[in-house]
């Protein structure tokens, strides 16, 4: 299991102003920022920080930050 | 039967000739009356291309384009060529901040310095006949970038510019040296790329007044500038956008 507090700043990281109180639960499309890159920046964070390959297509039915969580613990080589 | 686009009598390499629009391109051009010599890495994507093309005397080669020795083989055993498609590519879909000096590498690696030193080793061995046409696989995409396609754009601006080199230098013998620049074509490649989504697809699709490009589209093309109609054009990009910049 990854960190959850680690992966929930990896993912703000990926904003340019910085989103604050993220949760698991927090939807994606519903983060002020949220755009084509940040979810181009987080399928690569995924791939740098946790050798967990996303698809467009998983980014594209997440509905919350949790659901990206499930697949890179589900993935993560151990 | 009159036609200024036949290919007979010339012969001509593909590299990437295995899938998308290499394939296509061997394919089309056999039908043409050219004799192909079909590279790629993918022994069984070759094997299932070569039965599909017309005619005899077709040649293949399976290996790594990144490979000098490789380059050296082809160059040693192809009989004298009347054109060259640079077609073997990849992509990359890195944001700027994720770019790595192995992701720039393996993205030039392939994209610009294998052709760069295919070409040296055919013209060291005098394989590319006075009059021969070089056809390099560029892409719309070196001139708008979109998101993430910084490593690629890079890669094919650098195609561009050292097309004109060889215009320039080989001009003398009548070599030519253009480049094709195709916006979203659809191949085998673009489709298992993860990085697109079915939902983005369709959204791109609508961007393009004549739909997306197929491996047709720019198999046409560099027939037409393997062909003879084509003994004027030079040092040119060729940019196919199914209308979208309109």
């Amino acid at each position: 299991m990854i960190d959850k507090k680690q992966f929930l700043q990896n993912f703000a990281d990926q904003f340019d102003d910085e989103p604050e109180g993220l949760t698991l639960e927090t939807k994606i499309r519903d983060i002020e920022g949220w755009a084509s890159i940040v979810a181009l920046s987080v399928m690569a964070m995924c791939d740098e920080e946790y050798d967990v390959i996303l698809s467009a297509n998983e980014m594209e039915n997440a509905n919350c930050i949790a659901d990206i969580f499930k697949i890179v613990n589900e993935r993560i080589k151990n | 039967m009159y036609n200024p686009y036949s290919l007979e009598g010339k012969t001509i390499l593909i590299t990437g000739a295995a899938s998308g629009i290499g394939k296509a391109t061997a394919i089309e051009s056999s039908k043409l009356g050219g004799r192909i010599v079909a590279v790629d890495l993918n022994p069984e994507g070759l094997s299932q291309v070569m039965p599909q093309l017309e005619g005899d005397g077709h040649l293949h080669y399976v290996g790594n384009l990144c490979d000098e020795s490789f380059l050296k083989e082809i160059a040693e055993g192809v009989p004298a060529l009347d054109g060259v498609f640079l077609c073997a590519g990849v992509s990359d879909t890195t944001p700027v901040k994720f770019i790595s000096q192995e992701k720039i590498q393996r993205v030039f690696d392939v994209n610009l310095t294998a052709p760069i030193i295919m070409l040296k080793h055919l013209l060291v061995k005098k394989k590319i006949n006075k009059g021969g046409s070089l056809v390099w696989m560029s892409s719309y995409g070196a001139e708008k970038v979109e998101p993430g396609l910084g490593i690629y754009a890079a890669s094919k601006s650098a195609v561009n510019g050292i097309m004109r080199a060889y215009a320039k230098e080989l001009v003398s013998r009548k070599i030519r040296s253009n480049s094709i620049m195709p916006m979203m074509i659809r191949t085998e490649l673009i489709s298992t790329l993860n990085n697109i989504s079915d939902k983005d697809w369709e959204k791109q699709e609508s961007m393009y007044p004549l739909g997306f490009g197929s491996p047709l589209d720019v198999a046409y093309a560099a027939i037409y500038l393997f062909s003879d109609a084509s003994r004027w054009i030079t040092g040119t990009q060729i940019r196919m956008d199914g209308g979208s910049n309109l």
